[in-house]
């Protein structure tokens, strides 16, 4: 398979990151390092109560003592965690109650990004809540959806408006304990997004963030929580730029979700940070916790993950089934092309009855990339009737990347069903062929294959994304053809 | 819950045994006392495994580190007419046997050995063929940085060497009988067994692992195999150990271009098992199928775990373990497939279903791909459950007891599997297996 020299060309002109600009905003930060007064400053900039202090503290001492993990099939040069700054925070701070009172330079960026606030609000009829580096700057649809009780907003904001909310839930489906990405960021978060969805409710509208990482060397140690309440419905939807820049990035945030009886939430990402160049020089170290608990009856929670972004990703987004009935789902593409290293899966926690939990994973890996799929499925003794069906396949585009799968099954109880299928193989030359004799070019038969590889995964994404997550999966796998 | 198993264990362990040690010195030549001295250091560093260790996590070692075992533990009287009903009559026309790790020459026979092969004792091999012993010994992919092969090599004291020169055919199957028979103390034997076979050799060996007594014992195998190029080496093991016995067992095999490693295990037996295999497809066109049957129930932990490592193109291999677990029994499949980066055009198969009878019955399993080549097929598959009530209903609505019912849906998960072993008679043998395990507890 030869690339032509004009495919070349196009490749390159392809490769340079599009979103990949800063933008100059005064940026107030806290001095560069992590010690006690750090998670103080933080916490008094953000006016929190005392008791959020004192669990960040207690987050940061148990911190002191964990070390960072290396079971994953990741490598990277040690991460220097005091050459880093904690909180940067755009200097107005903005009151806005409508865009026109929003810095204007701001806007232009999210115009860059391609989510122009005004447009959205008008046509999508989504609301956003932007957080650009760390604060959210504004909160569109507020207003209907107060009306119908959903409180939508920034964890900060949450934390004065409804502290007994988020001080119920906080840390209940991941402890400041839980792992050594979990532990700094419950200690040092600054912001993300808070999610309450009453009773009954049904959110008639897709809730979105967009997240960008902005000021250079600041990690961004994102929060989200996420709670609905008995009988409701809310679909999330996260989606990820971010500007080039030569230094490593460390990305820990954490995602919450907790789904009481007969209630469902959705949760889609589509993670498109920096990745690196084409010689693995750069990129975003993304190391995620993000877990739902599907706490009642009947209650479900469903995971939908498009990552071609990011030079390390480490991410297992889970379930953890207590409620009778209840449902996980886990949908994934992870697309890794050049240097880029995936790690990434799920866990599917059963413990209630009749429990069920479906795992599509697929994986493509191009050019020097390495692509793991991690998960568990693990059965407790008293879920009867549980049910798994996971699948996991990968694709590999070109002889110098990996791709990796390391399932771990664990049944306890003899009722429980659970199946695990992975395959791993390159694009047939058969459909290839047929693409080409059809008149495809060779980029564009591989891009339409590998779009149908992924099709199970990319239908469940909500409308808004799928167009976009369709062309990113063709945008990532530019230059690896041949 | 954890095991109180940390590297000092390892230390301690030895200390146990240091006259054992000593005595296995005396006499040996210095190249075997240095690869000896080396084994014990090794295990010292690294102890026994636990729990936290990631590929022993599902298997720990309750009982093993603690346990007080003799290393020269005579054998309790048996009874020897016991054996016929162990071995596989006709079929096997040379049969070694051991009883606890050292050869019993008075229960053996060797009469129709074909030309160029030779099968002796490792303490046998020792005297007469050092230079084929010094040559072969810890070449096999997989003992490198592994506890038990540290263990292992530190007190090898005897086991079986089967050479095959280039074109030797074995025509009747090689009878290995391992028997564990405590009397006062339980017994403890690390048997290091060695295949050779040159270019296109063809040998079947089967083991038997019996005990032919109630008590504990501890068996630690090394068994490294060496395929010379389109050698054929069909290895059948039935593991039926007694129900107080911890079984580890470790296999390193590599192989030439075009040469076939077919592996068959069963395992019954044992408190604790585990039946490690670690191939290495080396050559171009070298192919491996690993299959395996297990039964678990009362508190056994019974654990397969493989390790298959396609280096060279063109290369393939299947593998198929299914487990039935009543009881409390815990089952564990690990297996792991690599594929290097150059090795384009790899066939890489593997399956494992477990069938969990009993509410306390629990089955782990970690199938894991790794692979740094594109041109490549690989796939893996894994079940879990209890007998299709459908298939059940069927029987049932056709005038079938439940109980013949169940023991003919679990012959028949089975039957997949053990249909895969060419010997009739070992076939026979292990459906009997089977059909008694069914029937209950003995």
């Amino acid at each position: 398979m030869a690339v032509t020299t004009e495919t070349r060309e196009q490749v390159k002109a392809l490769d340079k990151y599009k979103y990949g600009f800063v933008t100059d905003i005064e940026m107030e930060t806290a001095p560069k390092g992590l010690d006690e007064d750090t998670v103080r400053f933080i916490s008094a900039k953000k006016n929190e109560p005392a008791w959020m202090l004192e669990w960040r503290l207690k987050a940061f001492r148990h911190w002191l003592g964990m070390k960072e993990p290396a079971w994953a099939k990741v490598s990277y040069p040690p991460i220097d965690f005091q050459n880093a700054y904690y909180y940067a925070a755009p200097k107005k701070k903005p009151t806005v109650k409508s865009l026109d009172e929003v810095d204007p330079e701001l806007l232009e960026t999210y115009k860059k990004l391609g989510i122009p606030l005004a447009e959205q609000e008008r046509l999508a009829g989504v609301a956003v809540d932007a957080v650009f580096d760390s604060v959210s700057v504004a909160t569109t649809y507020k207003g209907k959806l107060e009306k119908m009780g959903i409180i939508f907003c920034s964890i900060s904001e949450a934390m004065q408006k409804h502290p007994e909310l988020v001080r119920q839930y906080i840390g209940t489906v991941v402890p400041y304990t839980d792992n050594f990405y979990a532990t700094l960021n419950s200690a040092v978060f600054s912001d993300g997004s808070f999610v309450y969805v009453p009773k009954g409710v049904r959110c008639p509208m897709e809730l979105s963030t967009y997240f960008r990482i902005n000021a250079s060397e600041t990690g961004q140690f994102e929060r989200t929580l996420i709670v609905a309440d008995a009988g409701s419905y809310v679909s999330y939807l996260e989606g990820c730029t971010a500007p080039m820049r030569d230094e490593n990035q460390l990305h820990a945030a954490v995602v919450e979700l907790v789904a009481l009886d007969d209630a469902e939430i959705k949760y889609s990402t589509v993670q498109n940070w920096y990745p690196g160049d084409e010689n693995g020089k750069g990129g975003i170290y993304n190391f995620v916790t993000k877990r739902g608990a599907c706490r009642g009856r009947n209650s479900k929670i469903s995971w939908t993950q498009v990552e071609t972004g990011s030079a390390i990703t480490w991410k297992y987004p889970s379930c953890i089934l207590q409620g009778d009935n209840s449902q996980g789902e886990f949908y994934s593409v992870a697309i890794t092309n050049n240097y880029q290293q995936a790690d990434t899966g799920t866990k599917m926690i059963h413990l209630g009855k009749n429990t069920r939990s479906r795992i599509i994973s697929k994986g493509i890996s191009a050019g020097h990339a390495q692509n793991t799929y991690r998960g568990l499925v693990r059965v407790g003794p008293r879920a009867e009737g549980a049910r798994n069906y996971t699948q996991c396949d990968s694709l590999l585009i070109g002889d110098k990347c990996g791709a990796h799968t390391v399932p771990y099954i664990e049944s306890k109880n003899r009722s429980a069903r659970v199946e695990h299928e992975a395959t791993t193989s390159k694009i047939s030359d058969d459909q290839l062929f047929y693409c080409r004799q059809r008149g495809l070019s060779e980029e564009d038969a591989v891009s339409l294959i590998v779009n149908g590889f992924c099709k199970d995964v990319l239908q469940e994404l909500p409308m808004e994304f799928a167009v976009e997550a369709q062309k990113l999966v063709a945008i990532s796998l530019e230059g690896s053809v041949g | 819950m954890a095991v109180a198993a940390t590297p000092s264990a390892g230390g301690a362990y030895l200390e146990r045994y240091a006259d054992a040690r000593r005595r296995l010195a005396a006499g040996s030549a210095p190249w075997l006392e240095g690869w000896r001295r080396a084994g014990a250091e090794a295990f010292r560093g690294a102890g026994f495994p636990t729990i936290k260790n990631e590929g022993w996590r599902f298997t720990p070692l309750y009982g093993l580190v603690e346990g007080d075992f003799s290393v020269d533990a005579p054998a309790a009287p048996f009874d020897q007419s016991r054996i016929k009903g162990v071995t596989f009559g006709r079929e096997a026309g040379n049969r070694l046997v051991f009883v606890n790790g050292r050869l019993r020459g008075d229960l053996s026979s060797l009469k129709q050995l074909s030309p160029g092969i030779e099968l002796l004792s490792f303490a046998e091999a020792l005297a007469s063929r050092p230079r084929l012993v010094e040559a072969a010994l810890g070449t096999a992919p997989g003992l490198a940085g592994h506890p038990f092969a540290a263990l292992n090599a530190a007190f090898a004291a005897d086991g079986y060497v089967l050479h095959l020169a280039p074109g030797a055919r074995s025509e009747a199957p090689i009878e290995i009988l391992w028997i564990g028979s405590g009397a006062d103390k339980p017994p403890v034997y690390h048997p290091r067994n060695l295949v050779v076979a040159g270019n296109g050799a063809h040998a079947t060996v089967i083991e038997h692992h019996v005990g032919l007594c109630i008590g504990a014992y501890f068996s630690d195998t090394v068994t490294e195999i060496a395929l010379g190029e389109g050698a054929v080496l069909r290895h059948c093991k039935v593991q039926d150990e007694s129900r107080e016995a911890f079984h580890l067992a470790l296999t390193g095999a590599r192989l030439a271009a075009g040469a076939h490693y077919d592996s068959f295990v069963h395992s019954a037996g044992g408190r604790l098992s585990r039946n490690e295999i670690h191939v290495a497809l080396e050559g171009r066109r070298a192919q491996c199928r690993l299959n395996g049957a297990y039964l678990g129930r009362g508190e056994q932990i019974v654990d397969h775990t493989t390790v298959i490592d396609h280096v060279s193109p063109e290369t393939s291999s299947k593998e198929l373990y299914k487990g039935v677990l009543d009881g409390r029994a815990r089952g564990v499949f690990q297996g792991r497939i690599t594929v290097r980066p150059n090795a384009q055009k790899t066939d890489g198969q593997q399956m494992n279903r477990a069938l969990l009878l009993s509410d306390k019955a629990e089955i782990a399993s970690k199938p894991e791909l790794e692979i740094s080549a594109d041109d490549v097929k690989c796939s893996h598959g894994a079940t879990a459950g209890e007998l299709d009530d459908v298939s059940l209903f069927y029987l049932r609505s056709r005038g079938i007891p439940e109980a013949e019912a169940r023991r003919l849906l679990v012959e028949a998960f089975l039957n997949e599997v053990i249909d895969s072993v060419a010997l009739a008679g070992m076939r026979l043998t292990l459906e009997r297996n089977i059909a008694r395990w069914m029937a209950g507890p003995a």
